[in-house]
């Protein structure tokens, strides 16, 4: 064997030991699964990290009822596939509520199912490490996250409380309340990701890949008709296109791209000779640049 | 091949032939490197120019860059790279960097992390953490300024971190119009003081980060510069692994065990190479086995090198758990609890010797104490300063002492099994970093030996189990009295026992020691270690001390095992036991002949829970003896 490992090779073996070391050194773990791609580059690091053994967590599925119908049917799958157990939580107030994107908001839908409902679904199943698929690289405000980022047991992210990384000694200690999410993936690009997924043949969710599907267009971005849910306008009708996402979270939130890629290879292709960044269709990153840095310290992943 | 050719080509194959694009990019290997340098040096500028030039910045990001750049641009609304990189809002607007924030780019031929930390004094921490684990170091010196304080600063942090490339990127050429004279000046500056500080491997690249000279091309504005440009040097300098060619150490993560016919160890290897049929010695224990599979979810290898995570199994069934190291069997690592260390003090509140830690290396968790520094060291000057304790980012020389041995090799050797973090106790912030340097025990190299006839062996043949019986109390209290009695009891039912009293071994072993609080620390070390040898062979030992100190008696009491340890305090009154004055002892402390004596000029600290309380003023030393045997019965140390 090449005694230089690629870089992937390089990050894959950090990824395992950063899971094991945070499984060793925790009481009860959960890795969080969104369905999208980088939750799913995780859970294939999960089984290698454990293996012959079954990942020894669950996955939580912080769900908003809002996620397209092909990500469900997906999540069903990859729980069978795995063999791991799935914990769904859904915001009992905003079930009761009704909370939704259009009458609330996208800040208000995402904040009280997603961020809301992780808070309550971590005290409410007392875990104190949660794995999430969040990349330094995907936001300048994560630059400087931590692979163990700590939290109160207010489940806010105080700078203070936050400790130096040093060679690969992980402090994974935290008194009694105080959780830590821990991100195995920080060092991976979008592209190591693509890259992975393609090389390790990991199972996506369909929607990445381009298909004709109802869309209609609503100021420049294209919102995909998942569901009669989704209030049409006056005149508008929906439209087949040749449409694909870069990100999955709720349908009425993310835009899609009108593309010809039906392949990873051609995923890629086209994300290396596009010019705009991949947080870009996400909706609820639009209002202000620094906003990704408020939701972190309120306790959205 | 220039820099637009190159992106050409490029961008020809990604749109033309996306399989050999992706497999190229799947060769790639990995640099991580840190900047160091301030703001002012253009560091911000030269990270967010590396970014760009290798189009990880995106139309959204531009837009965003060229609007910050209008509102709060050091540029004059020309684009300011610095403003893609500094992070969180509340410091863009005070306009200095705080933390270590990670960046990614690639090129062709490399995908590199870039650690970015700000080069103010008062974050050394950022930097140690930073450099922790970078391969190569870029330093920025400002052209108009040459070699400064920080400059050295800096160039110490990365050499003691073990970084041994340097590039030094002589910035700003541009305002001194491309001075090749300026260039050569700071060039020889750096080289000699870098010599002394050990460091040789250096390349000097003259650069203008806001113009991009020498960034990716080879400008014209420095036709007398033939050296690589910043990024070809970076994306061409050797990466043979180190790590590799060293000796296999894997410290153990988790013992696998999804059935009852599986047992692996997971682990990631920090050193060297393993293949099945390897010897390996298993630390700190010492037992030896060998590898009988490298097990991975992609099947099985026949080969795994420094760098890989993977799960081993062993030909024999021994005993390995969390924090163990397997090491190959031929040149395995120190085991010590010793150490001299630098350490880097990252905590809010200062460093206090004596203060019960934990320490983090490797895999394994131990209780640390460290003594006061030996010295400090200035790091502007590089100066040796007298210190009595470590303040946040200060750096020190201290001697070590954990609570159980580990496995280590020297952090100059191998960073991963000489490296450190320390833990606060009670608030588990992580408060200090160390080198470990070398173990100071003489018997550093000596291994432990695996020993085949065990505790239970030698127990079972002597059909008891062993302990130590501890007295402890005033001098006078009748600890030796009650111990003899105990002793001739359990004789005379066939028991194996052993009396270490405090005046006999006085005259032997620990003749060396005087009554100063450290002598006495160390008289009761030394008892301590030596019960601990006669449990081990299966005896009950009867150990009759003074042993004013709580803290001793707790280190005795750590060192055996679960039911080993029963302390009797023999407690009579300082007067009752001065009236007898069996030895004239107290007459003698009483006129100022003898120094140091407990209950008089020393103090005494009783038990706060004792196993056994004997209170000599209504007990005869008959009835205390047949009450400690009662004891050792319930303990089920003898039938």
């Amino acid at each position: 064997m090449d005694p230089i490992l690629t870089h992937l090779q390089r990050l894959e073996a950090e990824s395992i030991h950063i899971m094991r070391e945070a499984v060793a050194e925790s009481e009860r773990p959960v890795m969080l699964y969104s369905i999208g791609k980088d939750s799913g580059c995780m859970l294939h690091l999960a089984r290698k990290a454990f293996y012959p053994s079954k990942p020894p967590f669950p996955l939580l599925h912080v769900d908003t009822t809002w996620k397209f119908k092909e990500m469900y049917e997906f999540r069903e799958r990859m729980v069978r596939e795995s063999g791991m157990d799935l914990l769904v939580y859904q915001n009992p107030e905003c079930m009761q509520l009704g909370i939704n994107p259009f009458e609330h908001g996208s800040s208000m839908h995402t904040d009280m199912w997603k961020t809301e409902g992780l808070k309550q679904a971590l005290d409410h199943y007392g875990f104190d490490a949660a794995f999430g698929g969040a990349r330094r690289d995907e936001e300048k405000s994560r630059a400087k996250e931590r692979v163990f980022s700590i939290r109160s047991a207010q489940h806010r992210w105080d700078p203070k409380l936050q400790r130096p990384e040093l060679w690969s000694l992980y402090n994974v200690r935290h008194n009694p309340g105080e959780t830590m999410r821990v991100f195995p993936l920080s060092n991976w690009t979008e592209l190591d990701v693509w890259q992975y997924i393609h090389l390790e043949q990991i199972p996506i969710v369909p929607l990445y890949l381009s298909a004709m599907r109802p869309v209609v267009e609503r100021g420049g971005t294209l919102i995909m008709v998942d569901d009669e849910r989704l209030p049409l306008e006056p005149g508008e009708v929906p439209e087949m296109r040749s449409i694909r996402f870069r990100t999955l979270g709720c349908y009425p939130l993310t835009g899609a791209v009108e593309s010809a890629a039906t392949t990873v290879p051609e995923i890629i292709q086209e994300m290396l000779l596009t010019t705009t960044s991949e947080r870009q269709g996400r909706l609820i990153d639009a209002d202000s640049s620094g906003s990704m840095e408020k939701k972190k310290q309120e306790g959205y992943f | 091949m220039d820099g637009t050719a190159r992106k050409a080509a490029h961008d020809e194959l990604l749109a033309t032939d996306i399989e050999a694009y992706l497999h190229a990019h799947e060769h790639k290997s990995l640099l991580r490197f840190i900047t160091c340098g301030s703001v002012d040096d253009g560091k911000s500028t030269l990270i967010g120019r590396l970014l760009y030039e290798s189009k990880l910045v995106f139309e959204d990001h531009l837009a965003a860059l060229e609007a910050d750049s209008k509102k709060v641009g050091t540029q004059g609304g020309e684009l300011d790279f610095a403003l893609l990189v500094d992070g969180l809002a509340a410091e863009r607007e005070q306009g200095i960097t705080i933390d270590v924030a990670y960046r990614f780019f690639s090129t062709e031929l490399r995908k590199f992390v870039v650690a970015d930390t700000p080069g103010h004094e008062q974050y050394t921490r950022n930097m140690v953490t930073g450099a922790s684990t970078a391969d190569l170091a870029v330093i920025l010196i400002d052209a108009r300024k040459g070699v400064l304080t920080q400059t050295r600063r800096h160039s110490f942090l990365v050499s003691l971190l073990g970084i041994r490339r340097i590039v030094v990127a002589i910035n700003k050429l541009d305002i001194v119009g491309y001075s090749q004279k300026v260039f050569d000046r700071i060039e020889a500056d750096y080289r000699a003081f870098a010599a002394q500080i050990g460091l040789d491997d250096i390349t000097c690249i003259p650069l203008s980060a806001l113009r991009g000279d020498n960034i990716v091309e080879l400008s014209p504005n420095t036709p007398w510069y033939t050296g690589p440009t910043l990024i070809h040097h970076l994306e061409t300098v050797p990466l043979e692994d180190l790590a590799a060619s060293k000796p296999f150490r894997m410290p153990v993560q988790i013992v696998n065990r999804p059935d009852l016919d599986f047992r692996g160890f997971s682990g990631r290897i920090v050193g060297g190479t393993v293949h099945p049929g390897m010897a390996v010695r298993v630390l700190p224990s010492g037992r030896t086995s060998t590898v009988a599979r490298i097990v991975t979810f992609d099947g099985d290898l026949p080969e795994a090198v420094a760098g890989q995570s993977v799960t081993l199994t062993l030909a024999d069934e021994i005993d390995i758990s969390r924090g163990d190291v397997l090491a190959a069997a031929g040149d395995p690592p120190t085991v010590a609890d010793q150490f001299e260390a630098h350490i880097i003090w990252m905590g809010e509140h200062e460093m206090l010797p004596g203060r019960p830690y934990l320490m983090k290396i490797g895999t394994r968790t131990v209780g640390l104490s460290v003594a006061q520094p030996k010295y400090r060291v200035d790091v502007n000057t590089l100066e040796h300063l007298a210190a009595k304790t470590l303040h946040l980012n200060e750096i020190g020389v201290c001697n070590i002492n954990l609570d159980r041995p580990i496995a280590f090799d020297p952090y100059a050797d191998n960073r991963e099994m000489g490296g450190f973090i320390i833990i606060d106790r009670m608030t588990n912030s992580t408060v200090g970093a160390g080198l470990l340097h070398f173990a100071l025990r003489r018997a550093d190299n000596v291994h432990w030996q695996a020993i085949e006839v065990s505790k239970d062996a030698h127990s079972a043949m002597k059909g008891q189990r062993p302990a130590v019986v501890w007295f402890t109390g005033l001098s006078g209290a009748g600890k030796s009295a009650i111990a003899n009695i105990v002793e001739r009891k359990l004789h005379q039912q066939g028991r194996h026992t052993y009396l270490l009293d405090g005046d006999n071994v006085r005259h032997g072993l620990n003749k060396d020691l005087g009554f100063t609080d450290a002598d006495r620390v160390e008289n009761i070390r030394r008892v301590a270690e030596v019960a601990k040898l006669m449990v081990d062979a299966g005896l009950i030992v009867l150990v009759s001390f003074i042993s004013p100190f709580r803290a001793e008696r707790r280190l005795a009491r750590e060192m055996m095992g679960e039911d080993e340890f029963i302390e009797v305090y023999v407690d009579t009154p300082l007067e009752v036991a001065e009236q007898r004055d069996v030895k004239g002892l107290y007459r003698k402390a009483r006129s100022g002949q003898l120094k140091n004596f407990t209950g008089i000029d020393s103090p005494y600290e009783p038990p706060e829970h004792p196993e056994v309380h004997l209170d000599t003023t209504t007990w005869s030393a008959e009835q205390a003896a047949d009450q400690i045997i009662e004891v050792l019965r319930e303990y089920s140390r003898i039938p």
